[in-house]
């Protein structure tokens, strides 16, 4: 029996689909988006790539490029005013998308910029907090950075032991903060420390007597970007450095679900180009007389990750859907960050087996992008964080503690 | 000053192009279609003109519906805004035809400086830009490496086979530009968003005047036959004896690549 027709057109007049995208899902976005993708991807591919192999080797964020994605309008981009693009949240996925085509890296430190330190100053911060620090950021003159989890409190952020206390008109602030990216790069991090009145954010200046920054040495993962240990001791800060609108966990917990929804789409961009790489190379690599592209085994693992990456896209442009009409919900995105991701490695993971010892080298995306993801699979809430938040949502029965 | 962008939109360069086994025109649905890479150089030439000396940049395309692309990817880059000039009639038009109908549409209007590309990355025929300058009645600088301008005139680089050239043009005229001639920059956010406030006309070669201009049959140029080219031979190989270095030299200098 022959292949069964969905169509009368004989396949080869037809346009070619991209086998990374077999649903045709860039055709959800509008004109504008499109172009988005496009250009962020060609500055990936023009700017970006071609260094991050050695970035990556020597364990260091390509900083020349910063002014790079400031121009592109990519820090805080989903944000309004204060010197912001305001795009949709449709966008700001996409964007994600592309940057982590390149390395999760990249996407870390835009995401890190614009979710997580411009975005508790635009929420919750004062009008003289947005003015002074926002347009800045946007330009990238200013960088940010988000300090919520510590040496023992990383799942489990209420359990923090960083501090702050009154004094006088100001805010002494002590405690140690872990695994925070762009630490040592920043000059402004968002703090997060109890209080009397519960766990408060603090905008702590670099320079600022008391507080300092040190790298995390050795990473085997995200290499390409900066992770610090911020210290504080006995850091003052005037009041004018309080979050005014941001009381409890919420605060730190609303921002994280900015960044996990990026995530949900950038992964999507890690695991696009892990399965391109595994395509050209199956398409051009032989053995025992074939392409190994021609081998079932190899088709069944090409055929997997072409499915799982329309189911991603499909789950992220329905949330970017639903955020643009404000619609989106904490389980939405978790279920989001947690599936993509997992999707991610899976893909990075079989693509590592088709380029065999390449696979392993530099030389290809593929190590990289896979090594890259355990990181993303742990921060932004680990996986099974995700999970937790899934299953309370089911049963109503919450299973953290 | 006035500078007029001619863009186009073409087949993705980086995709496989394939020619259609009837028409013998390139199959344009295969390949993602892009702002010819090209033109980049031309729309960031003509930015930076209006950057230093104030006016306003102008796109004008001929092509399908989508060309429209095309023309948003240069506002959001920063042109001012646009025309497309569609007609399906014009599909598969020689390049005459298209000089006349971008002359039409760049006619309407004063123009100090017309940029374009050398030529297309899909069709390559490479003389739209003397027409174009025949047709309006303007001198022609082509194949300019650099473009500077100190209000009235122009002063155009031309890269040679054994120097460069610098000339002195008077305005108006049609430049076209080669690739390296700048470092065409990427749209922002701000630019692509902003881009769909610009003014997009859309206009038929009948409304700018052209009656008897058009693709196919209509074409002043038809093309009957295609053949591949040959296989290329396989490169020469030197033996090193020694004097391996001295040879391949002598090699290159004799195809006066060096
Ligand atoms: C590269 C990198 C960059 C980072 N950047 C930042 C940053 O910028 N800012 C910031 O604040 N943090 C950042 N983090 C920290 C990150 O968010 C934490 O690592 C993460 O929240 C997990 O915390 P932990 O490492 O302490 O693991 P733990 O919380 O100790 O978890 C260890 C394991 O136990 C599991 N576990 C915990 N609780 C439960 C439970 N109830 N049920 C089942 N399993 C459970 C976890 O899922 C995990 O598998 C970054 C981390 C990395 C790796």
């Amino acid at each position: 029996m022959g292949r069964m027709a969905t169509d009368t057109a004989p396949e080869g007049s037809r346009p070619r689909l991209d086998p990374a995208d077999l649903y045709a899902v860039d055709q959800l976005l509008g004109d504008e988006e499109r172009l988005i993708q496009l250009t962020v991807r060609d500055f990936v591919r023009e700017r970006f790539l071609p260094q991050v192999a050695e970035h990556y080797a020597a364990g260091t964020f390509p900083r020349e490029l910063i002014p790079w994605l400031a121009g592109l309008g990519l820090f805080g981009m989903h944000l309004e005013g204060h010197g912001c693009a305001g795009a949709s949240a449709v966008a700001y996925g996409v964007a994600c998308e592309e940057l982590e085509a390149g390395d999760s890296g990249l996407r870390s430190f835009v995401s890190v910029q614009g979710s997580l330190a411009m975005f508790p100053i635009h929420r919750f911060g004062s009008e003289e907090q947005r003015d002074r620090w926002l347009p800045e950021m946007a330009a990238g003159r200013a960088i940010g950075c988000f300090g919520l989890t510590e040496p023992d409190a990383g799942s489990d952020p209420a359990a923090m032991r960083s501090h702050a206390r009154r004094a006088g008109g100001d805010w002494v602030l002590s405690g140690t903060k872990m695994w925070i990216t762009n630490g040592s790069l920043a000059d402004i991090a968002v703090v997060w420390a109890q209080t009397d009145e519960g766990i408060r954010g603090f905008l702590v200046e670099r320079g600022t007597p008391g507080f300092s920054a040190r790298d995390i040495e050795g990473k085997l993962s995200l290499r390409a970007s900066v992770t610090s240990e911020l210290i504080l001791e006995e850091v003052r800060v005037p009041e004018a450095s309080l979050l005014p609108g941001a009381r409890g966990l919420g605060g730190p917990l609303a921002c994280l679900d900015e960044a996990r929804y990026g995530i949900a789409w950038g992964v999507l961009g890690a695991a696009r180009a892990c399965f391109e790489a595994a395509v050209e190379y199956a398409r051009s690599r032989e053995a025992f007389g074939h392409p190994i592209a021609h081998f079932q085994l190899t088709q069944a693992k090409l055929a997997e990750m072409a499915t799982r990456l329309v189911q991603g896209r499909l789950v992220a442009h329905r949330l970017g859907t639903l955020k643009d009409a404000g619609r989106a919900r904490t389980v939405q995105v978790s279920l989001a960050k947690r599936a993509n991701t997992r999707t991610a490695v899976e893909i990075a993971r079989a693509a590592r087996t088709i380029l065999g010892a390449n696979g392993l080298t530099l030389d290809y995306p593929v190590a990289r992008h896979m090594a890259n993801l355990e990181a993303v699979l742990t921060y932004e809430g680990t996986e099974e964080v995700h999970t937790l938040i899934l299953g309370k949502a089911i049963t109503g029965e919450d299973a953290f503690g | 000053m006035n500078v007029v962008v001619c863009v186009k939109l073409v087949p993705d360069p980086d995709s496989v192009g394939q020619l259609d086994a009837t028409t013998h025109r390139l199959r344009r649905d295969l390949a993602e279609p892009v702002l010819d890479p090209g033109d980049e150089f031309g729309v960031e030439a003509g930015l930076r003109l209006v950057e230093a000396h104030g006016g306003e940049v102008r796109v004008v395309s001929m092509g399908p519906e989508r060309a429209l692309d095309a023309i948003r990817k240069a506002l959001a880059m920063g042109a001012a805004r646009g025309v497309l000039v569609t007609d399906d009639g014009l599909g598969g038009s020689d390049a005459l035809t298209t000089a006349k109908v971008l002359a039409a549409a760049i006619g309407r209007e004063p123009f100090d400086v017309v940029i374009t590309a050398t030529e297309s990355t899909d069709g390559y025929t490479g003389i739209v830009p003397q027409a174009l300058a025949e047709l309006l009645g303007v001198p022609a600088v082509t194949f300019a490496s650099g473009v500077v301008s100190d209000g009235t005139a122009l002063t155009v680089t031309r890269q040679t086979e054994s120097g460069s050239e610098t000339i002195l043009a008077g305005l108006p005229c049609v430049v076209s530009v080669t690739a390296g001639v700048n470092e065409p920059r990427y749209p922002s956010l701000r630019g692509i968003m902003g881009a769909k406030s610009k003014p997009m006309d859309r206009c038929t070669p009948v409304e700018l005047g052209l009656e008897a201009v058009g693709g196919g049959a209509a074409a002043g140029q038809t093309v009957v036959s295609v053949t591949a080219a040959d296989e290329r031979r396989a490169g020469e190989v030197v033996t090193d004896d020694g004097d391996g270095a001295h040879r391949i030299v002598l090699l290159l200098a004799g195809a006066r690549v060096i």
